[in-house]
């Protein structure tokens, strides 16, 4: 079983990380195009329109190879995840649907109209048919991002055990929940990141190469601005993102932190060296070899109090804290306990209606309602597993944030040196850092994905299924081979992709 | 004209006068061809299907499946 939970994961992870190869260039690269074209629209310059296509070649390059990378998560949906597609019903579904039909058809309609429009149609249906693909491409991953954050912080639904099935009661309360609001923000945000980052880096190349440099400093100029946008919106959401997680992700937030004694005026963790898992438990109160801390800064942060309580790992799985209401929270034994009565229940459920005795059934409907908020942890055989892999979620958010927030000074520099009168093209040690950036970007959304994953773990969905429960029972050779394959095939379209895009980057603009 | 023909051409002559797209759309056709007549069909049926035709076979099995993962089990 483990063995089959292991690859299950490995393969959504996979197909996950490197379909997110393909977004956030399409989401990033789409709003400089946008901008560019709109330049281009209000000055009728024609050097504008030149910039603008040589963007939207790469735009659909990448568009072209990733399109489609997101329906393999579907598939596996249905066959890997069996339990869980059946457990969340029409929540996910939804979503989904709407992302297929709604924003789907708009991307395709208004991405033809981009590319075989120019001198077709009026430069304002142009212009308004770039923008509407850009947002279309956003309102893509919106609905992809509802649906994630549902699993992260299950809302807006009741679980009917006739069919065991969750049942939306509140679309808004879905789509507008504080959690789906600030990752739908963060995410595209930070895609901006990595398309400026992108464009400035092919730039910096060209500068380097000495070729279309008016060009290459133009959409270096552009893409500082939207970089810098990008990055300040995405540091705002990042702060939304993290104090959600601290109210309805706990063990997330002290993974992300490696705190495993709960304190009060907690130092945010700006950097620090972890002891292994199992030393660390031993030794709550100094779990790292070193680290340099921030006073004050966790409580704020989680909290927007400084004297707050943040609960750790050994809290979280002890209980006996005082909740935000005033009750004392539960030990994760009780949790445990209260979940396996859940699914007891359920199962006496179906097992008194099908026999026909309404006492018995209204009975074990109580039972059920009363500890479903637990279901998940029925799940659970050793309370060691609500622990997500500390280390991999503590780096990942240390190297997302230290990185992440270099962007910040690369976009200012660049902002500043493009203005000065040495030829910005003189800064050769400069330009190599900005071609650099380029995979430094995607490094930092990377890393943002896994620490909002792995940081979940167990839970596919968050107190109500554990992974563990939502894997459908294949035998874990089957799952190995369909990661082998996609692998493979993965690797063929990356390297598809990057020739392709190499090409049209050498014949420039 | 009328629209549709308008339409039409709009995108017939679009996709005539393609140079990149057409090795684009190449890959694009390959891919979906790889995904859903190879992927879809051998690898990835729909695995409750297997397990009953009903919603309430299905519900049945999931009901089942959860209890024998629990820790009772």
């Amino acid at each position: 079983m483990e063995d089959l939970v292991l690859w299950s994961r490995a393969q959504f992870a996979l197909t996950a990380i490197y379909h997110w190869l393909f977004v956030p260039l399409t989401l990033g690269l789409g709003i400089i195009i946008g901008v560019m074209e709109t330049i281009y629209y209000r000055t009728k310059n024609e050097q504008w329109k030149t910039i603008t296509k040589f963007w939207m070649r790469l735009f659909g390059v990448n568009f072209a190879i990733g399109v489609a990378t997101g329906l393999i998560l579907e598939f596996q949906f249905g066959t890997n995840w069996s339990n869980y597609s059946w457990f969340v019903g029409d929540i996910f579904g939804a979503p989904l649907a709407i992302e297929g039909i709604l924003a789907f058809f708009m991307e395709a309609t208004f991405i033809a109209i981009m590319f075989f429009g120019w001198n077709k149609v009026s430069k304002g249906f142009h212009l308004a048919s770039t923008w509407l693909t850009v947002f279309g491409a956003s309102i893509s991953a919106l609905w992809i991002l509802i649906a994630n954050a549902w699993m992260q912080f299950p809302t807006g639904m009741s679980f009917n055990p006739d069919t065991v099935r969750n049942e939306m009661t509140d679309f808004w309360a879905v789509a507008l929940s504080p959690i789906a609001i600030n990752k739908f923000f963060h995410t595209v945000t930070s895609c901006w990141v990595v398309g400026s980052a992108a464009c400035i880096g092919v730039s910096a190349w060209f500068l380097l190469k000495k070729q279309h440099i008016e060009f290459a400093k133009k959409s270096i100029k552009i893409a500082a601005i939207v970089g810098l946008a990008g990055i300040a919106l995405t540091i705002y959401t990042g702060d939304g993102s993290a104090y959600q997680v601290a109210q309805k992700q706990p063990m997330k937030l002290a993974a992300m932190e490696g705190l495993y004694k709960g304190q009060t005026q907690a130092p945010l963790v700006a950097f620090g060296i972890l002891k292994p898992h199992e030393k660390a438990m031993q030794d709550i109160e100094n779990p790292s070899y070193f680290n340099i801390g921030i006073p004050y800064v966790l409580s704020f942060l989680s909290y927007r109090d400084i004297n707050a309580y943040v609960p750790g790992i050994t809290d979280l799985l002890n209980g006996g804290y005082p909740t935000k209401d005033g009750s004392k929270e539960l030990s994760a034994k009780e949790k445990m306990e209260s979940g396996k009565k859940a699914i007891q229940a359920l199962a006496d459920y179906k097992k008194a209606k099908k026999a026909g005795n309404e006492y018995e059934t209204q009975k074990q409907l109580r039972i059920l309602n009363d500890n479903y908020s637990n279901f998940g942890y029925g799940f659970i055989k050793d309370e060691s597993e609500l622990i997500p892999n500390v280390a991999i979620t503590f780096y990942a958010f240390r190297f997302m944030i230290i990185f992440g927030s270099l962007f910040i000074l690369m976009f200012i520099v660049i902002t500043y040196l493009i203005g000065k009168k040495k030829p910005f093209e003189n800064y050769k040690w400069f330009l190599w850092l900005c071609i650099l950036c380029i995979p430094l970007a995607y490094m930092v959304s990377q890393s943002g994905w896994i620490v909002a994953e792995m940081g979940r773990q167990p839970w596919v969905i968050q107190d109500l299924m554990p992974t563990s429960a939502a894997i459908s029972a294949l035998s874990s050779s089957s799952v190995a081979t369909t990661f082998i394959i996609f692998c493979v095939l993965f690797t063929v379209l990356l390297i598809a992709e990057l020739s392709i895009m190499f090409k049209q980057i050498k014949k420039g603009f | 004209m009328n629209v549709f023909k308008k339409v039409f051409l709009f995108y017939y002559e679009g996709f005539r006068s393609m140079t990149l797209g057409k090795t684009l759309w190449i890959i694009i056709l390959i891919k979906l061809f790889i995904m859903f007549a190879i992927l879809k069909v051998f690898f990835f049926p729909n695995f409750l299907s297997s397990k009953g035709d009903t919603k309430e076979e299905k519900s049945e099995y999931i009901v089942n499946e959860m209890e024998k993962r629990t820790i009772n089990n």
